[in-house]
């Protein structure tokens, strides 16, 4: 076979989306442009890394800063947003063994947040738009600095994220408690209850304990979209405030005052909001994400899964209580506030995703010896990632560090970059690899040696880039700045070549994957399924 | 009395060191469990809770060390009641940085306040050595009191930027030597010009 039909037709027949159900290619459809997504945000990523380094000739100061607010929108929207909601749109129906409550609606869910994403990405690089995603009132609504249409751009981009958002989460907990037509009456209450994890913890005061209705991925994922859904009720209330001030202002020539909004209590809102994708979500579906896989390689039922589930709860309780870490340098804020909320809550993550380590290592130890697969080294390598990054958060959420450490490198680089890229990312390399198979109907992978190269320099660059960016922190290098002195450019250079690790490891990936699936089933998985799902159920249950 | 390097050089160490035992400890996992031999024994309920414990120990136990350990947490929370030596007034506007006294002259081991003013934008106030690294900082929010407290120990000459992204040109708000601390016995090496 030539090269150029192997990339056709991928490797072994590559895909056969016509044998897709519309539930595979809607879960493919979202992992396909959320890996795009991710090779856009890991472009802009060396763009800045270079840019660090030395100013690039050919992008000025504002374009940096836009690329530098739609960077990380792009990174956790378009790339990790889409690849998690994508698999637990699929998962939800396969774990509750129902369909899905709405096709039309994860459908929507993918163009909206999909294009949400491009439009946003298109203020910044035609508008440069530029204030960042911390948004911090009233910079986003300055239109001395910005243009009001860049702004307003912005703001359709983020609606359109939100619009898709909310309709993950309608259909997430549609699906967990509707009864589908013609099946026996659900018991609704009691299915929220246990997806909430309101069970497990009244299990606690029981002598005989009740019994779980939904399984722990199922609790896990609820959860955590309870955050998803949160926060898009406050991003969407922050997008709307901001385009009053666009339009008033900036179109139609208004008095607007930006005094009339507290600097502080907007900042206070924001971050409350955003600590629930930060500090919620991502903690809560790594962590039900890991009991899956755990569960999936060792085929063992999951160690203490009582206090797993009730573990979970207690992450999505804590992650409404820990947003003042982000305003330990604020003096208004009240020290009450840092202490309790700043340094005591926020200390609970490093217990709840502690437990979440040990659970997933001692029942994978329950199994072995076990073969070293894809997922299984993805998951270590996500399981260290956060080994990592939440200590280096727990460390930068103290009175007496954040004073020197806030804004810095330490943050974004020991702690964000680690968390996300190491953490999160390889969770979900982890994920792709067991479903891969499930989604696309048994394909094989081209290159084992390619996945294993993809294996090693994503997780050396992930950890050798989150730590030169952390040592640079140390010595006093800021984030959301230029330095034009080369400063730092031991550490820089450093963090560069590390970032061109991951860089690569990203295309040996999609290589990878094209080359197993092929262009022309890569394309199908777009076109629409003839096969309906309640046919599928009705043969399952014939088997 | 430890200063920001010393707090930062730990830091360093500290973190490092735990960086390596982490990954080694998943390295060795990661071979052990493909390997055959010995009783498979899983971790008793005592175990298990004895570790979520120590957890509790070490994320709470922090705050308590450095609370002892370093100076400004308890100045910091105690401002409202310790009388300053000197206020500094400081005003942010349209990306400029004015100084109602330039160069701020500090007397050494004297509580001081930067008291900063915004009339615009969210921006930050940061103190730095010589050799970039960072003594202090503080968000100045605009309509909202920004004050900080702080003792200098060492003699020395310091520059001061916005620590806070306010739009592309606020990575050029920087004013040199502005604050100079003398009258200590001991000089700030990376601080000295």
């Amino acid at each position: 076979m030539s090269y150029l039909n192997k990339l056709m037709d991928g490797h072994d027949g590559g895909l056969k989306h016509e044998g897709m159900t519309p539930m595979q290619k809607i879960a493919m459809r979202f992992v396909v442009i959320g890996l795009l997504y991710y090779g856009l945000a890991a472009l802009e990523g060396m763009i800045m890394r270079a840019y660090e380094i030395t100013p690039l000739p050919f992008i000025d100061e504002t374009h940096f800063f836009s690329i530098m607010t739609v960077h990380p929108m792009v990174g956790i929207f378009g790339s990790s947003y889409m690849i998690v909601f994508g698999a637990f749109l699929f998962l939800t129906p396969f774990l509750m063994e129902k369909p899905i409550y709405s096709l039309k609606m994860a459908n929507g869910s993918w163009m909206f947040i999909g294009g949400g994403v491009l439009i946003m990405w298109l203020a910044g690089f035609l508008f440069s738009y530029a204030p960042l995603y911390t948004l911090y009132w009233p910079l986003p609504a300055d239109t001395e600095q910005f243009t009001a249409i860049g702004g307003i751009v912005y703001i359709v981009g983020v609606v359109g994220i939100m619009i898709g958002t909310f309709l993950y989460t309608y259909n997430v907990f549609k699906t967990i408690v509707y009864t589908p037509k013609g099946w026996e009456k659900q018991p609704s209450g009691a299915l929220l209850r246990s997806a909430l994890g309101l069970t497990a913890i009244a299990n606690f005061f029981r002598k005989k304990e009740t019994k779980h209705l939904v399984p722990l991925p199922i609790a896990a994922i609820a959860r955590g979209t309870i955050d998803v859904g949160l926060n898009a009720i406050v991003i969407s209330t922050a997008g709307v405030l901001i385009l009053i001030y666009l339009v008033g202002n900036g179109l139609f020539s208004m008095d607007l005052q930006d005094t009339w909004v507290d600097a502080l209590l907007y900042k206070n809102i924001f971050w409350w909001g955003l600590d629930l994708v930060a500090d919620g979500l991502v903690l809560v579906f790594v962590a039900g994400t890991w009991y899956l896989l755990a569960m999936m390689i060792s085929g063992k039922d999951l160690y203490m899964q009582n206090v797993a589930r009730a573990a979970l709860f207690v992450e999505m309780v804590v992650s409404w209580t820990v947003w003042s870490h982000h305003l330990m340098s604020d003096q208004g804020q009240s020290n009450a506030l840092k202490v309790l909320s700043g340094e005591v809550v926020t200390a609970f993550e490093l217990v709840t995703q502690g437990i979440a380590v040990f659970i997933v290592l001692t029942t994978l130890y329950k199994a072995k010896p076990i073969k070293m697969t894809n997922e299984l080294k993805f998951l270590l390598g996500g399981i260290l990632g956060f080994m990592l990054a939440v200590p280096a958060g727990i460390i930068q959420a103290d009175l007496g560090m954040n004073r020197i450490l806030h804004n810095t490198q330490w943050i974004i680089g020991n702690h964000v970059h680690v968390a996300i890229l190491v953490g999160l990312t390889m969770t979900l390399y982890s994920a792709i690899y067991v479903l891969f198979p499930i989604l696309t109907n048994g394909v094989k992978l081209y290159s084992q040696k390619l996945a294993s190269a993809h294996f090693w320099l994503h997780l050396v660059g992930g950890i050798g880039m989150g730590a030169f960016m952390g040592m640079a922190g140390i010595d006093g290098m800021l984030r959301r700045t230029i330095y034009y002195n080369g400063e730092y450019n031991t550490y820089m250079i450093l963090a560069g070549i590390c970032g061109a690790m991951m860089m690569l490891a990203f295309i040996l990936f999609l290589y990878n994957i094209i080359m197993s699936i092929g262009l022309k089933g890569l394309l199908g998985i777009y076109q629409p399924s003839k096969i309906d799902t309640h046919d599928c159920l009705v043969q399952e249950k014939d088997k | 009395m430890a200063d920001s390097l010393d707090v930062l050089s730990t830091l360093k160490l500290v973190y490092t060191i735990y960086a390596i035992v982490a990954i080694s400890l998943i390295a060795w996992y990661a071979y052990s469990i493909t390997q055959k031999g010995g009783e498979i024994k899983t971790a008793s309920k005592g175990i298990f809770w004895s570790y979520v414990a120590v957890l509790i120990v070490m994320g709470t136990g922090l705050h308590f060390l450095t609370f002892n350990l370093v100076p400004w947490v308890p100045m910091d929370l105690d401002r409202a009641n310790i009388k300053a030596e000197k206020t500094f007034k400081i005003t942010y506007k349209d990306h400029v940085i004015t100084l109602d006294e330039n160069p701020m002259r500090v007397p050494c081991n004297k509580y001081v306040i930067f008291d900063a003013d915004s009339e615009d934008l969210t921006y930050g106030f940061g103190i730095f050595r010589q050799n970039h690294t960072l003594v202090t900082q503080m968000q100045v929010v605009p309509n909202n009191g920004n004050d900080l407290m702080w003792k200098f120990g060492k003699n020395g000459t310091y520059y001061i930027r916005s620590t806070e992204y306010s739009g592309p040109k606020g990575a050029h708000m920087i004013i040199e030597d502005a604050v100079i601390v003398s009258g200590c016995s001991e000089d700030d090496i990376h601080s000295i010009k």
